[in-house]
């Protein structure tokens, strides 16, 4: 690739010690926008990008945020203090404290921490959504010497078509996907879109053996991975052995607005949908929550 | 029974009558208070008022020291000649070998009367594993772990293994995970040239399961006490084998900033006049223990199990994170320690100028003449202070910031520095991630790794292992180990319990203290 790429992606977040995003230690970035609108979502402000209505202005109380004279939203990152409160206030579900980096300035950051770490994985929002960004930062650490032994995956909602799979399977070591519905309805109701491209999303993945890991969220009475457990099974049967499958409760933390008032996965609940599809999926290990919130 | 009417009556009477402290226990501060009625050995005025003030402390170490505080003996002499003051042959076999070591613990005597050394445990046993099986390896050690827990329970007591995969290292790894005991305490050595990687993974694991082991970075340690010749003992002090520590006196650099001007001033004059008054104290102390209390006439000295030049004074520090906050302040500047550049080139700059001025200060007993400077972790009664450089207490950053911020002090801290990352739970089902860890903290030059899994039933509470269900069992039942005793002080003075899981670290028998019956 072009070692003066400019590209840049749109990043809420980075972690540079995570043990819950793959295997190892990994550099997590969170990049910005979501092409789902989950009733569920824990990270609203991650959705949208900022549309620079300058409604958080207000409310920053160090002055951290300020429009500018072309009308844009400015976030002072040294005068912020993370309170929080312009996500807080956003009605948008956006986020004004987003920044641009390069692929270069994120390899540099890998680099840094290289001695730390299994790998990279890309999460969000929704990854995908900057694609030829992690196409390029990818490409990048495969082909640099001090990075190359680095896993790269990408944590995904599975909504990308095949065709943008192939794209990047070639600098891709594993992926995660979340599945959060089976029947189309009660996915699109829960997420604002269809589930057509997530299942296949999940056997081509497995098929090219990029699946990393399969995580299956469970709401009480609300989802419907329990009451059709027969295709869900029957659909993990059909993955390679090291394929892991790791169940999600639905928790309270984060979430914003009808969901509030749904119950929370408990630890009992949760054990009823493991037995549930530990009775149809053999030897395949699942892991459950360690921790309710 | 006649009315107590003296402070020193009072004080005994009210430990033998305590109803939470085990017979053994009150000995323990019988003795304490017995010693504390002797006049304090003789020091300069300066020295006691640097005391009083509380920038010197002598970790309530005794008024006039009969035993050194950590001895490391060379057990593998000893079961190699045997003891004639113990009437002992040279070890036969492994069961011989295992005996004779469960006899010496109870003649290694130490700031807690009990070994904080128990040996460099594959070096001494391999010798004697003849052409046992795995299993009856396994059985044994088992046994010999279960033993040390329920007789000497105190977790100070701290057992090394490694660099080498053998199958003593392996098979300790293995019964240390399946019982996750409090006691011993457990540090594997890590060479990155010799030790398999899946050695290091196995450790790593066993982190998540009971944070321990501690994983030394062993040519570190090497290169200040040469190949072989040290071992970890308490928490994360390393100190020259057949040999220990004849005493520990700290500093409270919190303290030591209140008398400076600026950063300038602390760094070219008060820290050097304190460090004077820390020799004199040091030189005091140890000068009791080598000329007074026939200590190194003992058979561990005649038998060479020990040698009296091998004994080095620490040189202890704390509340670095304070001292450099404070000297911000002084300049008008707000700074926070663990995420300032400024902050940590100060701190940085005070670690160098305490080992230039350690290196440049000769004591009377010491190991090649000098000290060895240590980071000390903590002792329940601090208040004011954080444990030697460490990030405070619910202001961690995440665990590779803590170590990128904290890394380039290690280097000076030759005789150990307790800095302990927390780690969430989440990392159990990731025991990789911890291995990544930890290879990334000793290449960025940790001297030692330690960590803390948040919510493991098994926490370290200062540097030591107490299970969080005895701290809370404690103050209605008292407690079989040593150390829930001092951690139930520890979490009640600083709150550890209260904040994100958390640790200070303790190499300190503190003063008994009623309010806990």
């Amino acid at each position: 690739m072009d070692e003066r790429s400019n590209r840049q992606a749109l990043v809420s977040r980075i972690l540079t010690f995570s043990c819950v995003d793959g295997p190892g230690n990994r550099l997590v970035l969170f990049l910005q926008g979501c092409n789902f609108n989950c009733i569920t979502c824990h990270n609203p402000h991650t959705i949208n990008h900022c549309n620079h209505c300058g409604d958080c202005i207000a409310t920053c109380p160090t002055a951290a945020l300020t429009m500018d004279e072309r009308g844009k939203v400015l976030w002072h990152e040294a005068q912020c203090t993370n309170c929080d409160k312009c996500t807080d206030v956003c009605t948008h579900n956006a986020n004004p404290r987003i920044k641009r980096y390069t692929v270069m300035e994120i390899r540099e950051l890998v680099r840094m921490h290289r001695f730390f770490l299994s790998g990279v994985t890309v999460s969000g929002g929704e990854a995908t959504t900057q694609l030829p960004f992690i196409i390029e930062l990818f490409a990048a650490l495969k082909s640099d010497p001090e990075l190359k032994h680095l896993t790269c995956f990408i944590d995904s909602n599975g909504h990308l078509p095949q065709s943008a799979w192939e794209k990047v399977s070639h600098c891709l070591d594993g992926a995660m996907i979340d599945l959060k519905s089976w029947q189309n309805d009660t996915h699109r109701w829960l997420t604002g879109r269809d589930n057509h491209r997530v299942i296949p999303s999940i056997k081509y993945l497995a098929r090219v053996g990029k699946l990393h890991e399969v995580r299956l969220l469970h709401i009480p009475g609300k989802s419907d991975l329990d009451t059709e457990v027969e295709p869900v099974a029957e659909l993990l049967n059909s993955l390679p052995d090291t394929v892991q499958v790791k169940l999600n409760a639905f928790q309270h933390h984060g979430v914003v607005g009808e969901a509030l008032d749904w119950e929370k996965c408990s630890e009992a609940e949760m054990n009823r949908f493991h037995q549930l599809l530990a009775a149809r999926t053999g030897d395949r290990r699942l892991t459950l929550p360690r921790v309710y919130l | 029974m006649s009315e107590c009417n003296s402070p020193f009556l009072n004080r005994v009477q009210e430990i033998i009558t305590d109803a939470n402290l085990s017979p053994r226990q009150k000995n323990l501060f019988l003795a304490l208070t017995a010693e504390a009625e002797l006049p304090y050995m003789p020091v300069s005025e300066a020295v006691k008022t640097v005391m009083e003030e509380g920038v010197l402390c002598d970790m309530f170490e005794g008024h006039a020291p009969f035993k050194p505080r950590y001895v490391l003996p060379d057990y593998a002499r000893f079961l190699s000649q045997g003891s004639k003051h113990l009437e002992l042959e040279p070890a036969k076999d492994f069961d011989d070998a295992l005996n004779m070591l469960t006899i010496i613990y109870h003649h290694v005597p130490s700031v807690t009367n009990i070994p904080v050394y128990i040996g460099q445990l594959d070096d001494v046993l391999m010798p004697y594993i003849g052409d046992l099986s795995e299993d009856e390896i396994h059985q044994k050690l088992k046994h010999f772990w279960i033993m040390l827990d329920r007789t000497l329970p105190d977790a100070f007591m701290h057992a090394n293994i490694g660099p080498e995969d053998n199958i003593i290292c392996r098979t300790i790894l293995r019964v240390d995970a399946e019982l996750k005991q409090i006691a011993p305490n457990l540090t594997f050595m890590y060479d990155p040239a010799i030790t398999p990687d899946d050695l290091l993974r196995q450790a790593a694991s066993n982190i998540c399961e009971c944070s321990k082991p501690h994983i030394a970075n062993y040519p570190m340690h090497a290169g200040s006490y040469g190949d072989r010749r040290f071992g970890i003992v308490s928490c994360y002090n390393s100190l020259p084998l057949a040999g220990g520590s004849n005493t520990l006196v700290r500093m409270n650099l919190r303290r030591a900033a209140a008398k400076a001007k600026d950063a300038k001033d602390f760094l070219d004059n008060v820290l050097p006049a304190c460090s004077a008054l820390m020799v004199e104290l040091i030189d005091a102390r140890s000068s009791y223990l080598h000329e007074q209390s026939n200590f190194f006439k003992g058979f561990l000295t005649t038998e060479g199990l020990i040698e009296e030049s091998r004994f080095a004074p620490m040189f202890g520090i704390y509340g670095m994170a304070e001292a450099v906050t404070d000297l911000f302040e002084k300049q008008g500047t707000t700074v926070r320690y663990g995420y300032d550049e400024q902050a940590r080139q100060l701190a940085h700059d005070i670690s160098a100028k305490l080992a230039e001025i350690v290196d440049n200060s000769p004591v009377k007993y010491g190991l090649n003449g000098r000290a060895v400077l240590h980071a000390q972790g903590g002792i329940s009664l601090d208040t004011d202070a954080t444990p030697g450089v460490r990030i405070p207490y619910g202001t961690e950053p995440d665990p590779i910031s803590y170590v990128q911020t904290t890394a380039s002090q290690h280097q000076y801290y030759t005789s150990g520095i307790s800095d302990i990352l927390t780690i969430d739970e989440t990392v159990k089902a990731n025991p990789e991630a911890m291995y990544n860890l930890c290879k990334g903290a000793l290449n960025a030059g940790y001297r030692e790794f330690t960590a803390n899994v948040a919510s493991n039933d098994l926490v370290r509470v200062t540097g030591y292992m107490v299970k969080l269900s005895s701290i809370a069992k404690f103050a209605a039942e008292g407690s079989r180990t040593n150390t829930t005793w001092l951690g139930a002080e520890a979490s009640k003075n600083t709150g550890i319990l209260d904040r994100a899981p958390r640790v200070v670290s303790f190499e300190s028998n503190p003063v008994y203290n009623p309010t806990y019956s």
